[in-house]
């Protein structure tokens, strides 16, 4: 680890200033991504700046409406809450298989849609869901927030205070593990919301992104053998020694049956 | 008969201090005035050093010194060697290419040590180690095995050309190709024996203290065998004279087998507290060990099995390239021969095994004993193409073992590749274990398993190992540099309580609680009041190690012996406090009675006697304190079968173990809760090479697989409960008639996994899956099988 100025700003709006005047400055979550890559000297930071203890951003709470996540909320208290459980039960199933136990009780919701992981499980629960990122600047959908690997519209100085979810009227989250990692190799959500039927994929591309013949197949009729003839293109897939892009594709047809199978049987 | 006797399954006393964070591990210690060492590592698998430029690194602020292999050179610190050396087909020893412990004028594998910088933090070692310039002229790169001495590969050492080490064979090739050509069937399997990476949980570390007014070099570090350590250190690497360099291993959190060999960093720490005169210390990062630890297996294999129209075996063939890495390591030539070719016989009455191994330099890590070592891939191939001969022959593949197995009544029994197997009843073995695995239940679970979607595979691994390794003699025969006994010293305290001193050493293997149970058992004394002493050569008499599961059968007979010797004498003593011959003196219960009276006395008044002499035998030396040395007779043979059962998910390719269950022969067993223990960990990393576990190098020569994100380890979901039972043939060949149980699991599971994925596999028209069977490459395999079936 090299070294770097530890902050840990009251407000918000402290916070901003900091990563507004520092150049090297990055904000801390968790610190489940950040502190591994600083420990193996692949970041070279002036100030980390910790938001823990920031009490506001903690914190679930539901109406008939939604549910909006404070940014700060860590997937083991995602995964463990009634009220997710009650209203979206499938986010709740996707918090609770992101990393391990450790992970779970220190990684936030905000840390992780910010770093936007290709290969993370939230960036396909808020675009599956058709969330709301609501930041100290603005609110943002999900679908234009998530723009690339590792990129998001998160401008410099704009930090994530929450995530409004809509409570949809049935969805499913299945992920197809890195055997190594658990990171998704792909995972797919799949909701049938008051706005249409959605499937976000992450882990097989760059990005999350939807897939709209399955959503139009889904939309005419809810089952899993609306997608099972539908597969995607590989180009653009992720490759690695894990899986090549052909896998993945594959993989994509056969969580998003899964999924559609287990959101309507749960 | 007590709670702690021999075959109780008394719990571990080195639990309470390992789970509670009371160990002593190599990083706990710390010596006053140290300094830390941080590594130059190659970032290219093959290239030329140009040029080496210190001097922004010096001038890093908490900077000690930057040292280069000239200096090493220069200092006249020798080359790292390989103990044994192992004649080819034309009688020539092996290739051994310098292996110096900091590289200079090229670098062979990625990690391979350029240069150390010495700081007072580790912060300003890695700093330094950052600022050191280093100018490569990199070179193309050999890395896939099978072709690695092929012509027109890059050469990694002039002394090897072609790269090849060695080209050995054993057995009679004409009279196997004779009884190929007259045989009724055959079958031809070819297969790769997966590269892995040993991932002890406490990373390789060393510590290196040199006292300027003594001249005394002190190295703590991560040793399965400091006596060891500390020979090679001395007579080969010339650090010191042998009296000069005390090796202390303190707690040692694993090392199955990666923390036998004497790498460059400990080598590289001693020489460099001697040249700063202060403390080095230097501990791996985990990223380190993928790169540094000897990595294990790595074969490319052809094999082959002839039988008669029955099913009888006739004659095995089989040809092995075996990757050793960059260099040779500690032990690396021996593994792929004489550790592996040597079990080809299995349990079966083969008359005829050939078996040529080509062992080659690559641009990779070196590769060296893990786990096994050797008998793993042995195994691999023997069950391998039985269980795809009583395919092709139509019969049930137990029933084929059955036809072929050395039986009960036959030992010793002698293979065609060496050994002599002492005893064994492995027909005893397999039935057990079918009844255990319940194989006659097994079609309707597979009935079962087809309507979920699934397909349940069935595979059997019934292997045999060498371990207890060796008789001094045969290893000397066959090109080992180092004789393999054992030694004990039972040192009574004058209050009773018994101090063992031993040359074995665990990491991990419980020696704590199961040596004391041995002492306790034989000299009648409290098992509490027993302590055992490893891992520093000061202390503990001239052992060779713990390694190829020989600490119970080598160790513990060396300590039963010191247990006969301590009877001897305390009969003396107890015959003049008794007033009786010593030869009318019987030893029972930690008690010396004269025989058919009861006269008695307690050993712990006999060790009293000993230390204060006032009523003492006139020509008895004081003191009770007695050594063994034990060179065993022969190798031990566990041998058991092993069951697997997998489901496969044809959607995704992913396997599931739902069964596993193993009937083990393991002799006498001391303590059975410890051998379960080792037999659930061996299970697992043996499940971990069939499923989950590979090195991955890409093609010039960078170590894909090189963290936890890319390496996958077994963990606790991708297992069953185990159903773990044993049969006890004892060998007659040591005094507790023990023959070892640490490798076993990890020599039986890749077989009866991979057999049991090929059973499953079958019925969609997979013939071949390599190992580690991943979801992606099962997934493959049935789909390429789909396209063949539609053309």
């Amino acid at each position: 680890m090299y070294e770097f100025e530890y902050q840990k700003p009251k407000t918000l709006a402290a916070a901003a200033d900091v990563l507004k005047k520092k150049k090297d400055a990055k904000l801390m979550a968790g610190g489940m991504t950040l502190i591994p890559t600083l420990k193996l000297r692949l970041a070279k930071l002036s100030h980390v700046v910790d938001l823990a203890g920031m009490k506001d951003l903690v914190g679930i709470k539901a109406t008939k409406a939604g549910v909006t996540i404070g940014a700060m909320t860590t997937h083991g208290a995602v995964a463990a809450s009634a009220a997710v459980k009650k209203a979206i039960p499938a986010l709740a199933h996707l918090a609770d298989g992101i990393g391990d136990p450790a992970v779970r009780n220190r990684g936030t919701i905000g840390g992780s849609i910010s770093n936007n992981d290709p290969a993370a499980d939230y960036p396909a629960g808020l675009v599956g869901l058709g969330a709301t990122v609501v930041t100290t600047q603005r609110k943002i959908p999900a679908d234009k927030f998530f723009l690339g690997m590792f990129e998001t519209a998160l401008k410099r100085g704009e930090i994530v205070k929450a995530v409004e979810f809509p409570i949809p009227k049935r969805a499913a989250y299945m992920k197809f593990p890195n055997p190594a990692s658990r990171y998704a190799i792909v995972g797919v959500f799949v909701a049938e919301t008051a706005d249409g039927v959605r499937v976000a994929v992450t882990g097989a591309g760059g990005c999350v992104f939807r897939v709209p013949e399955m959503e139009a197949a889904l939309a005419k009729k809810f089952a899993p053998e609306s997608v099972v003839g539908v597969s995607i293109p590989t180009d653009g897939l992720n490759e690695d020694i894990h899986a090549s892009a052909e896998y993945r594709a594959h993989l994509v047809t056969v969580m998003a049956k899964r999924a559609v199978a287990a959101a309507i049987g749960g | 008969m007590t709670d702690m006797s021999i075959g109780r399954a008394v719990k571990r006393t080195e639990d309470l201090r390992f789970i509670t964070g009371k160990g002593h591990y190599l990083d706990d210690f710390s010596r006053p005035h140290q300094t830390y060492a941080a590594f130059v590592r190659s970032p290219h698998a093959h290239a030329e050093i140009k040029k080496i430029n210190k001097t922004k690194a010096l001038k890093v602020p908490g900077v000690v010194a930057v040292l280069t292999g000239d200096e090493l050179a220069a200092d006249k610190i020798g080359t790292l060697i390989c103990g044994w050396v192992i004649k080819g087909k034309d009688g020539s020893p092996h290739k051994a290419p310098p292996h110096p412990a900091l590289a200079t004028k090229k670098v062979r594998y990625v990690g391979d040590h350029v240069a150390v910088v010495i700081g007072e933090t580790l912060d300003a070692a890695k700093d330094g180690a950052e600022a050191v310039e280093v100018e490569y002229r990199t070179l193309p790169a050999a890395v896939d095995t099978a072709s690695a001495h092929k012509p027109g590969q890059p050469q990694l050492h002039a002394e090897a050309p072609n790269n090849l080490c060695y080209d050995w064979e054993i057995g009679d090739r004409a009279k196997v190709d004779a009884a190929f050509s007259g045989a009724a069937h055959a079958v031809k399997l070819q297969f790769v024996n997966n590269r892995l990476v040993p991932n002890a949980i406490e990373p390789r570390a060393a510590l290196a203290d040199y006292d300027t007014g003594s001249g005394e070099f002190t190295l703590y570090t991560t040793s399965q065998n400091p006596h060891v350590a500390r020979l090679v250190l001395s007579a080969f690497i010339g650090i010191a004279p042998e009296h000069k360099l005390r090796v202390i291993a303190p707690d040692v959190g694993g090392g199955f087998g990666s923390k036998i060999f004497i790498y460059a960093e400990e080598t590289v720490a001693l020489w460099a507290a001697r040249k700063i005169g202060r403390p080095v210390k230097w501990t791996a990062e985990r990223s380190e060990s993928f790169v540094s630890d000897a990595h294990g297996r790595d074969h490319v294999t052809t094999a082959e099995l002839a039988t008669d129209k029955d099913g009888k075996f006739l004659a095995m063939r089989v040809n092995t390239v075996a990757n050793l890495g960059a260099y040779l390591s500690t032990f690396a030539s021996a593994v792929p021969t004489y550790l592996y070719a040597t079990l080809l016989a299995g349990q079966y009455k083969t008359p005829l095994i050939y078996c040529d191994v080509q062992g080659v330099f690559t641009n990779t890590t070196p590769v060296d004993a893990y786990r096994g070592a050797g008998r793993p891939e042995a195994t691999y191939v023997v069950e391998r193409l039985v269980e795809e001969m009583a395919a092709k022959l139509k019969i049930a593949p137990d029933e084929l073992r059955r036809r072929n197995f050395v039986q009960a009544n036959e030992f010793p029994y002698t293979t065609p590749v060496i050994h002599q197997y002492d005893c064994g009843d492995f027909q005893r073995a397999q039935r057990e274990a079918l009844r255990v695995a319940d194989v006659a239940g097994f079609a309707q679970r597979k009935a079962d398993a087809k309507k979920r979607g699934k397909l349940r595979g069935l595979g059997y691994s019934s292997y045999i190992e060498a371990c207890g390794i060796a008789p001094s003699a045969a290893v000397g025969s066959l090109g080992g540099g180092v004789g393999l006994w054992e030694s004990a010293t039972i040192r009574f305290n004058p209050t009773g309580n018994v101090s063992i001193h031993v040359g074995t050493h665990s990491h991990g293997q419980s020696h704590q609680t199961t040596f004391a149970q041995v002492v306790a058992d034989r000299l009648g004394v409290p098992f509490e009041s027993v302590e055992i002493v490893e891992g520093d050569t000061a202390r503990t008499p001239f052992g060779m190690g713990t390694y190829g599961s020989r600490s119970a059968a080598v160790g513990l007979s060396a300590v039963s012996k010191a247990a006969d010797k301590i009877v001897e004498k305390g009969k003396k003593i107890a015959g003049h406090l008794l007033e009786a011959a010593p030869q009318d003196i019987e030893f029972r219960d930690g008690k010396f009675r004269v025989m058919g009276t009861d006269k008695e006395v307690g050993i712990a008044q006999v060790a009293f006697a000993a230390y204060v002499p006032h009523n003492y035998p006139k020509d008895l030396e004081p003191g009770f304190e007695e050594t063994a040395f034990y060179d065993p007779l022969n190798f031990s043979f566990p041998a058991g079968t092993h069951v697997a059962e997998v489901e496969i998910d044809p959607e995704t390719g992913t396997t599931e173990i739902v069964n596993y269950s193993a009937v083990d022969d393991f002799g006498t067993i001391i303590n059975p809760m410890i051998v379960e223990g080792q037999v659930h960990g061996g299970i697992v990393q043996g499940v971990g090479q069939a499923l989950l576990e590979g090195a991955v190098y890409d093609a010039d020569g960078q170590l894909a697989s090189g963290s936890y994100m890319d390496y996958t380890m077994p963990r606790a979901d991708n297992v069953p409960s185990f159903k773990v039972e044993t049969i006890v043939v004892p060998s007659p060949l040591n005094p507790l008639g023990v023959k070892g149980c640490g490798e076993a699991g990890a020599i039986a599971a890749p077989a009866a996994v991979m057999n049991a994925v090929h059973d499953a596999l079958r019925a969609v028209g997979v013939d071949k899956v390599e190992m580690p069977a991943t979801p992606h490459r099962v997934w493959s395999a049935i789909r390429n099988a789909k396209k063949k079936a539609a053309k």
